[in-house]
């Protein structure tokens, strides 16, 4: 496969992935909890360069998802110490941040890892370093971690479908079924941070929160059944992938960055055009209907 | 050590972070009671395009234009988010994220454009963006300088009209005070504050700067006149004290030291608190425990009194 081609297929697995999981981030209202973590793995990839001393695969997977968990866990704590959850997302994610920025600045040193780059991400360079696999070939790493990454969390959704609808519509009619929403939480949490890790080397933190946030919000304004939101979502998100790369090549600028923008696109015109939540349609339609609609 | 304190520069430097702080510690308790905590850390991201673009333009790195470029689409991205959330389903919180993200992935691309292009010495432009007090020199510490204070006055001469706003907004417009005003003049406000702050301390923990020290001053008092007073002295010995410490050794990053120095505080405060602390309320569910049992006891050794 040529190289534009790996990196639309690698930036079209992150779209899928976090379309996905940023339904279920939307309708849980937890959108920042992405930004939040998205920041935080910065610290968990740090501490597992200082155990292991090696920056990619499973240490960087592990750290990962400790940080995604200690911050999902500490927001929590705060937040039923009576602190108002968007506070202490603020303080727990910032300081966990502060902390990561002054190990790299200290004792990581001038190693491949530094904030811009995690920041920005470098999906330009993936295609240079590949792997073996049986059957398939040689392909990049990052491309292989993506995949495994997009099959788990297909797996979980698919697997708790019905779970994650309750604890996400109505959480206290899941906790009187006996549905451990906590436990949930939790999961969903591991799942985001997973994600977030495994796309985090490949495109960057802030593509990450784009493709967690911007599809899944546009969907929702297309659709009011979950399965067609999910697919939607997943849907944009490789459309993002697509158009941003063409954006890149035209104005030869960041990739990471156009893809993010490619993801607003899509996000405003479904707000201008979406047949029952946008803007003309809101406008077009008569008033009465418009009443009835909303009552 | 000390003579590192008195080192001229690194004077400039912390009177200008702690300047920053109080602006930041007093503008934080006005986002907190607003409940728009995060919304500083979403404006802050929608800062970087007009940073670039502004630099783009005039191909120099001067901070009073570089600060109005960071302004307006800050405001741009404030006005998105607003649109957003009152004219569709999508929620403040999906609203805050998608901006900042698709925001700050457009000033990623203008800043690889800015990279290329011919003569533009863009140097500078990435310690504006990622925060590095130390690289500030005299003219840009004037700027923040003089723009804080106006901050820090604009929020204590209208502090009645800041209250009514916040707690009472029915009263407020029933004594002819416009709350759209008020609203653009807060935005103004917040704006102005985490602009001139993202290059002391980056884009991401200018957030940090505007809710801790107003969370942790929530648990020392009731009166929003003393919240205030308290955060923005929080804030300006964060300030301080952080820039202090990262100027104690070499490549040591300012904005981070400042954000754990406030961090540690609202620890503090978070225990020991006089309001809603937790030792304070271990202490009070303690004492209620107790007068509870012997209420109790009373009752009962009363009651057996009565009936014999």
């Amino acid at each position: 496969m040529s190289y534009s081609m790996w990196i639309i297929l690698t930036a079209s697995l992150v779209g899928l992935s976090c379309g996905l999981i940023g339904v279920f981030l939307i309708l849980r209202k937890q959108a920042m909890m992405a930004d939040g973590i998205s920041h935080t793995v910065l610290l968990g990839i740090v501490l597992a360069y200082m155990v292991t001393q090696e920056v990619s695969g499973p240490a960087m997977l592990i750290g990962g998802i400790f940080a995604g968990i200690l911050t999902a866990f500490l927001v929590q704590t705060l937040s039923s110490l009576k602190v108002r959850h968007d506070a202490s997302l603020g303080i727990v994610f910032t300081s966990l941040f502060a902390i990561g920025v002054i190990l790299i600045s200290t004792s990581v040193g001038n190693v491949h890892l530094d904030v811009k780059h995690a920041l920005m991400g470098e999906i330009t360079f993936i295609p240079f370093t590949t792997m073996d696999l049986p059957l398939i070939g040689s392909i990049p790493k990052a491309t292989a971690l993506l995949l495994l990454v997009l099959l788990v969390v297909i797996f979980f959704i698919v697997a708790f479908y019905k779970e994650w609808k309750i604890t996400s519509f109505d959480a206290a009619l899941a906790a009187s079924l006996g549905i451990p929403v906590i436990f949930f939480h939790y999961l969903f949490m591991t799942l985001v941070s997973v994600t977030t890790v495994a796309s985090f080397d490949a495109v960057g933190a802030i593509l990450v929160v784009a493709m967690l946030i911007t599809p899944a919000a546009a969907a929702y304004l297309w659709t009011d059944k979950l399965i067609v939101m999910l697919f939607l979502s997943g849907g944009f998100g490789v459309l993002s992938a697509i158009i941003g790369y063409w954006i890149a090549t035209w104005l030869d600028t960041s990739i990471s960055g156009s893809m993010a923008l490619a993801t607003g696109c899509i996000f405003f015109v479904t707000f201008l055009l979406s047949p029952k939540h946008g803007l003309v349609s809101r406008w077009v339609r008569p008033a009465e209907l418009r009443e009835e609609q909303e009552a | 050590m000390l003579s590192n304190l008195l080192h001229i520069n690194t004077l400039w430097v912390m009177a200008s972070t702690m300047i920053l702080g109080i602006a930041a510690g007093g503008i934080g308790c006005l986002a907190y009671w607003k409940r728009q905590n995060l919304m500083s850390d979403a404006l802050s991201h929608a800062a970087l395009p007009g940073v670039v673009v502004a630099f783009l333009i005039i191909q120099e790195k001067n901070l009073l234009l570089l600060v109005i470029g960071a302004a307006l689409s800050a405001l741009l991205g404030a006005f998105f988010i607003q649109w957003f959330t009152s004219a569709s389903r999508i929620t403040e919180d999906t609203a805050m994220g998608m901006t900042l993200s698709v925001f700050y992935g457009v000033g990623v691309m203008l800043l690889a454009i800015a990279n290329r292009s011919p003569g533009g010495n863009q140097s500078g432009l990435n310690n504006f963006i990622y925060g590095q007090a130390a690289a500030m020199v005299r003219s840009d510490v004037i700027t923040m300088v003089v723009l804080a204070a106006i901050v820090i006055f604009i929020i204590f001469i209208a502090f009645k009209e800041w209250k009514l706003f916040l707690f009472d907004p029915d009263f407020a417009k029933g004594i002819g005070l416009s709350i759209r005003g008020m609203n653009v003049l807060y935005t103004i406000v917040l704006v102005t504050t985490i602009v001139i702050g993202i290059q002391a301390v980056g884009v991401i923990l200018m957030a940090a700067m505007l809710i801790i020290p107003a969370v942790s001053a929530r648990y020392w008092t009731h009166s929003f006149k003393m919240m205030i007073l308290l955060s923005s002295v929080i804030g300006g010995l964060s300030g301080a004290f952080g820039t202090w410490v990262s100027s104690t050794g070499s490549g040591l990053p300012t904005g981070p030291f400042i954000v754990l120095t406030s961090a540690a505080v609202f620890t503090i405060s978070l225990f020991f608190g006089k309001e809603h602390g937790i030792v304070i309320r271990y202490i009070q569910f303690k004492m209620q425990q107790r007068s509870s049992r012997l209420d109790h006891q009373q009752v009962m050794t009363g009651k057996g009194g009565r009936s014999q």
